[in-house]
């Protein structure tokens, strides 16, 4: 099987108490892998970790075969993070946002330029490329922070509740930019909203106190726990249902 | 490369914020114009243009803390700094990319001082630019200080403590709107403790042409500037590892 990521026994302690424990696991390339838990689960730790933002306690993981410990500068190369809050530049406009991306990624300029015009289309920000960023809605800042993460085309995407606080049609709109996403990189997503993950996502992982408590598509999810939704197989699982 | 696109964002926040334009050139201009008039409106002069420029200038290098603090902690408290830090940039690329930008505006901002200065009445001398050029070490210190507090703190903290405190403490211990013999003992102690009056004093002997006397207050501020941003790039580098 051909890995984009996987984790080893990946740990992570705040003043002693475990905020990611002994998490193993593998995502596949390609695949859009959610990660789903109640607050404190450990997903936000999980995602800076294989972002190089936090250092592992013990453990470690592979990204595309590089490790998260030694190979900090491959695995920069290799990603790209859409982070919980809209992570903008605000006095820039749409266009500059991108290229600044492009530029702290060592992308030359012309080729920068042609990368924002790519996704600028792709995200139909043409109508807004020149606005600052601090006067768009919430929905633009957040389409607007994914094509950023996105400018240096990383071959793993990390999305981190990219639609929270979002009304639900600027969600569903987000939803589909996503889906434009699906097959072609892999995307690690974080989110809340159970729809969000059931409706994006190849395969759900369920985090519970820093612990893997469930891993594998919606429908087995649902029918480890022979719940008749998944909010009912989330609610067993993240609940304290216990299925290893 | 990286940092020079990171510096040119820097640049970009600062100079796009009307309010950094207010306050950094505006608020500096009206005080010396202000008081200018004043002092043509009085039978004794309170103030010379030769002592009051470099005092205003240094007050409003006190702005360079403001902007650099506010730019740091906003993209801490934003996670700008943190989708940054996901990129192949190092860490001299994210501490010149914040600094270097405001060595230049400084500079700029204290020209813009001393034309005014010039254009009321001040004599146009080979001293009084050591005496603008001096202020590029001055700059340092409030740089380093923006940069520590802008690591240190969240957005509000960091916009008071620069804002607020560190405005105000320029404007009352640096000597600038009245003698600190006036006040004396532990308050002029303290004053001479710190860079502020010795950025004026060093500013004022330079403009006079009195390059004696700008010792030893170029050694504290050289001091301050470079104890300053060497603390700044180490706190800023310890934050960078567990933000």
């Amino acid at each position: 099987m051909d890995f984009a990521i996987k984790t080893c026994g990946l740990t992570k302690k705040y003043a002693g108490r475990a905020a990611v424990d002994n998490l193993s696991l593998s995502v596949r390339r390609g695949e859009l892998f959610a990660l789903l838990g109640v607050n404190g689960a450990g997903k936000t730790t999980t995602i800076r970790m294989l972002s190089c933002l936090t250092r592992p306690d013990d453990g470690d993981a592979f990204l595309l075969g590089s490790s998260i410990r030694s190979d900090e500068k491959e695995v920069k190369k290799c990603i790209g993070v859409s982070p919980q809050e809209t992570a903008i530049a605000r006095n820039l406009s749409v266009r500059e946002n991108l290229e600044l991306m492009a530029g702290v990624h060592g992308i030359k300029k012309a080729e920068a330029k042609r990368k924002a015009d790519e996704l600028i289309r792709l995200f139909a920000l043409e109508e807004i490329e020149k606005q600052k960023a601090k006067t768009l809605s919430g929905g633009w800042q957040r389409r607007l922070s994914i094509a950023m993460a996105l400018i240096s085309d990383p071959r793993i995407l990390f999305l981190d509740e990219p639609t929270l606080g979002l009304d639900v049609l600027a969600r569903r709109e987000l939803w589909s930019v996503i889906r434009q996403l699906k097959g072609r990189i892999t995307v690690i997503l974080t989110t809340h909203y159970l729809e969000e993950a059931e409706s994006l996502s190849d395969r759900i992982c369920i985090m519970k106190d820093g612990k893997l408590c469930a891993i594998g598509t919606e429908k087995e999810l649902r029918e480890q726990t022979g719940a008749a939704s998944f909010e009912d197989a989330f609610v067993y699982l993240a609940g304290g249902g216990d299925l290893q | 490369m990286k940092m020079q696109v990171f510096a040119g964002r820097t640049t970009k926040e600062i100079l796009r914020d009307p309010i950094s334009m207010i306050f950094g050139i505006g608020f500096p201009v009206i005080l010396i114009l202000l008081l200018t008039a004043i002092n043509r409106n009085v039978p004794e002069p309170i103030f010379q243009l030769d002592r009051l420029t470099p005092g205003i200038a240094v007050f409003g290098l006190s702005f360079m803390a403001l902007f650099s603090a506010q730019l740091v902690a906003h993209d801490r408290e934003t996670s700008m700094l943190a989708r940054l830090m996901t990129t192949p940039m190092s860490a001299a690329d994210f501490i010149l990319g914040y600094t270097l930008p405001l060595i230049p505006m400084a500079l700029a901002q204290s020209l813009i001082c001393y034309l005014v200065a010039f254009a009321l009445g001040m004599e146009i001398t080979v001293s009084a630019f050591v005496s603008l050029l001096l202020m590029l070490p001055v700059s340092l210190t409030f740089i380093g200080m923006g940069l520590l507090c802008g690591s240190l703190f969240n957005e509000k903290t960091a916009t008071g403590v620069c804002g607020a405190l560190l405005t105000n403490l320029t404007a009352w211990l640096s000597g600038t709107w009245f003698s600190l013999d006036l006040v004396g003992g532990a308050f002029k102690t303290a004053a001479y403790c710190l860079p502020f009056v010795h950025a004026v004093d060093m500013g004022q002997a330079a403009v006079t042409g009195a390059y004696g006397d700008m010792f030893p207050h170029i050694w504290w501020v050289a001091a301050y500037g470079i104890g300053l941003v060497t603390l700044s790039m180490a706190v800023f580098r310890s934050k960078m590892k567990t933000a």
